[in-house]
């Protein structure tokens, strides 16, 4: 992998250093952007993964999933109260959160993957700020009309027009930002029997504090903050060049091909007619002809409004374009020293190479999310469904019995995470002559006391552990306690310790 | 003292005047907003402190009466009231009936951990383990005056030697050295035939004075083998289990001057529901009968 060389990044608002004067403030003031409309095969998936990710957001809470009785039939539902997650057939407790890390840990390394092959897409197309930022996008250009109209509208504030299309579509905003708080809450409680408490006022304070903290950041990160949020709140784009290299596919200019910018009759001068509407569709506001940049999320909007100039001008697309860095280096080492016309853009395009997707980053990539779904998959199957705690009495520590005898108690929590119950034998494992009961428990014919489960529960009993008088035994005395299922296999077994005086 | 005062080019700001190694600070005032926010706070304390009880003198409560306690009445009256049904039921049934219906078990275990922990545990210590000096361990399998939930039960309501209530348990016993009932000698033997009982080490020869001695002044109480009275409260002395420490010195301290542990009448002081939670649950921290 060689040193990546990017174009130099000339950003219009950066001040000039100079020594003699005193340091400008460090605060840049925010710069509105007003992004154009435009079409093309870009924005055209661009449109369908927001339907599909807005649909599998308000859809999933639906899905109804048959538990038996007493449980809940929901899906997908992360239940606070019962301490539950649901999803689908799989029903984790609180304790086993790990599994959620696990995908958490799975997603991002998927996002590296993501990332080192074909850029930023999860931000250009799937990550909900640029989705909801999208929608409101829409909803702002349809009430308030393009780029021009808008431009316009905010030079005569307070104007009867002003006040009524900003009051319009700050209203939407809202309708928009309380169905989203509103879908939020159904993933944490029952969406079909939340909906109609909600309406009528009956929800807890807390379902009604999350929908109203959903429904003010969607509003102010998608109508107010927008670009501020992956510019300088996002973490993500500071550190993705790690994952970018020139093998990556990126939103670029190719400008061995469009340079020198020129108007379109004029002579010897590149494709690029210096139009802006790559600028003008930009949703965070940058110019793509300068390069990389953090701030470009890859959305390739600028692909499409490009696309539409060239083919107005009979002269073929792609002159920005999903592309490598080592294909734009090829083809500026190729063509670059000739002069502009179809025999530059010939001799460019041909020494492009197919991107080599399998490399050592990505092939690593592929390797740890190989290893981390093994070794999900390997804890899910292994996953131990009924837990045994044992909780030693602590005061008293122990008792003496009238007749010399020594007497530890533990509180013992028998926890199932299966739908049935259960039934175990308990047995101690510890040194010849303690001896165990467990009160209230009925005893299989061994004479063994039998403990048995709660369905997706936990049930408590307390234990006896008796030292006859007599028996000689060490302060402390390490003793196990095991569950024998019915076919005489051990489940689950728990350490603990029996305690006594000093001999 | 702040010498050269400046303007600064960048925010049109004065500086302080101070300067420290050629860094100069610049003088900038609260943000309005932010002094008026300060101003309305101290005009709420002021409203604040007619409205509420906000200083610290007995008596003076702000002109609204308000205070914490009220605001939370209304809620224990609630909580109360949704407990009553409960209690109810608690009150009517019987310890061991409430121990064979496992729903009246499960909240007695409950409530009588929290009522134990709030009456008993003083004496008895959390979990019931007793304290040494008279505190009998209710863990244990050893009682003296019974471990059935019938006997737990009258135990709780009356107490021990409390003086206000004619039902209470347990008699005084003799003190044989300060009373001048025993010599001190045969105090000596009385204490090594005690010691004798539970298979301790003791003197045969004085052990056997002690026989004839024990058998004309203790057995009516403590049985000829020292196998206890529980009418009386009189320990077992042939077990392990000591209330005032089993060794020599500490049981020829209470042949000579005795002990009379004490404990209050809780049936006067507690709702019977409460007691019936108490006897369920101290029941079942491992000695009832």
């Amino acid at each position: 992998m060689g040193a990546l060389k990017l174009p130099e990044q000339t950003r219009p608002e950066a001040p000039a250093a100079s020594g003699a004067t005193p340091a400008a403030p460090l605060y840049a003031k925010r710069q509105k952007v007003y992004p154009k409309a435009v079409q093309g095969r870009v924005r055209r998936a661009k449109w369908l993964i927001l339907v599909l990710c807005l649909l599998l957001y308000y859809t999933v809470p639906l899905i109804r999933w048959d538990r038996g009785p007493d449980m809940p039939d929901q899906a997908v539902l992360v239940d606070m109260n019962a301490g539950r997650l649901f999803f689908f057939w799989i029903e984790i407790w609180p304790q086993e959160v790990y599994y959620l890390t696990g995908l958490l840990v799975l997603g991002a390394i998927g996002l590296f993957a993501a990332t080192s092959l074909f850029g930023r897409v999860w931000c250009g197309f799937t990550c909900p700020q640029t989705v909801w930022t999208d929608l409101f996008m829409l909803v702002e250009r349809r009430i308030q009309g393009d780029r021009n109209a808008r431009m316009r509208l905010d030079l005569k504030p307070w104007t009867r027009e002003w006040v009524v299309k900003k009051g319009l579509t700050h209203a939407v905003w809202l309708g928009i930002a309380a169905a989203t708080g509103g879908a939020w809450i159904m993933y944490f409680n029952d969406a079909l029997e939340m909906t109609p408490r909600f309406f009528t006022g009956q929800a807890s304070l807390e379902v009604y504090f999350f929908f109203g903290l959903f429904t003010a950041t969607t509003y102010l990160l998608a109508g107010w903050a927008r670009e501020q949020v992956c510019t300088y709140m996002c973490p993500w784009p500071r550190f993705q060049a790690a994952m970018l290299d020139e093998n990556s596919l990126v939103v670029t200019y190719r400008a061995w091909r469009g340079e020198p910018r020129g108007k379109a009759k004029a002579e010897g001068v590149g494709d690029c007619v210096d139009c802006r509407a790559c600028v003008h569709v930009c949703p965070t506001g940058i110019d793509i002809r300068d390069g990389q940049q953090m701030e470009c999320i890859g959305c390739g909007l600028c692909i499409d409004a490009c696309d539409d100039v060239m083919t107005r001008l009979q002269r073929p697309r792609g002159l920005i374009a999903f592309e490598t860095l080592a294909n734009l280096a090829a083809s500026e080492a190729a063509a670059g020293a000739l002069p502009p016309g179809p025999q530059r853009r010939a001799c460019g395009m041909q020494v492009r190479r197919v991107p080599r997707f399998l490399r050592a980053r990505t092939l690593v990539y592929a390797g740890a999310l190989a290893l981390v779904v093994a070794a999900m998959g390997g804890a899910w199957l292994l996953r131990q469904t009924t837990s045994l705690a044992v909780i030693r009495d602590r005061a008293p520590i122990f008792v003496r019995l009238s007749d010399g005898g020594i007497r530890n108690a533990y509180t013992l929590k028998l926890g199932d995470k299966t739908p049935g119950v259960e039934a175990y034998s308990l047995a101690l494992e510890a040194p010849a002559g303690l001896n165990l009961i467990v009160l209230d428990a009925e005893s299989d014919p061994a004479g063994a006391p039998v403990l048995t489960t709660r369905p997706d529960g936990i049930t408590q009993w307390r234990a006896l552990v008796t030292a006859p008088a007599g028996l000689r035994l060490p302060e402390s005395v390490p003793v196990t306690f095991r569950l024998v299922d019915a076919r005489g296999r051990v489940a689950v077994s728990t350490s603990s310790v029996f305690l006594g005086p000093k001999p | 003292m702040p010498t050269k005062i400046e303007k600064d080019s960048v925010t049109g700001r004065e500086t302080t005047g101070h300067e420290w190694d050629g860094l100069k600070e610049l003088n900038t005032p609260l943000p309005r907003w932010w002094l008026y926010l300060f101003y309305a706070t101290i005009v709420f304390a002021v409203v604040w402190m007619i409205l509420y009880p906000a200083l610290p003198v007995t008596g003076l409560h702000g002109v609204t009466g308000w205070t914490a306690r009220g605001a939370i009445g209304p809620e224990l009256e609630a909580e109360r009231a949704k407990q009553e049904p409960m209690l109810a039921r608690l009150r009517a049934a019987t310890p061991a009936a409430i121990a064979a219906d496992p729903e009246l078990r499960n909240f007695a275990l409950a409530g009588g951990r929290i009522a134990f922990a709030n009456n008993c545990a003083a004496c008895h210590g959390a979990g019931g383990q007793g304290a040494a000096g008279g505190f009998p361990t209710l863990a244990d399998d050893d009682w003296l005056y019974g471990g059935s939930f019938e006997d737990i039960h009258f135990t709780i309501t009356h107490g021990v030697r409390n003086g206000e209530d004619p039902e209470a348990r347990g008699i005084a016993m003799p003190r044989f050295l300060a009373d001048g009932i025993l010599k001190p000698d045969q105090v000596g033997d009385v204490t090594d035939y005690v010691l004798s009982l539970s298979g301790q080490a003791a003197d045969a020869a004085a052990a056997g004075r002690g026989e004839a001695l024990f058998a004309e002044n203790c057995v009516a109480c403590h049985g000829e083998k020292g196998e206890g009275n529980r009418e009386m409260g009189a320990p077992r002395l042939s077990d392990q289990v000591w209330l005032y420490g089993g060794d020599r010195a500490s049981v020829l301290r209470s042949v000579s001057f005795a002990h009379a542990g004490v404990m209050p009448a809780w049936g006067k002081r507690l709702d019977p529901a409460i007691i019936n939670m108490l006897t369920v649950y101290v029941h079942a921290l491992g000695g009832g009968e």
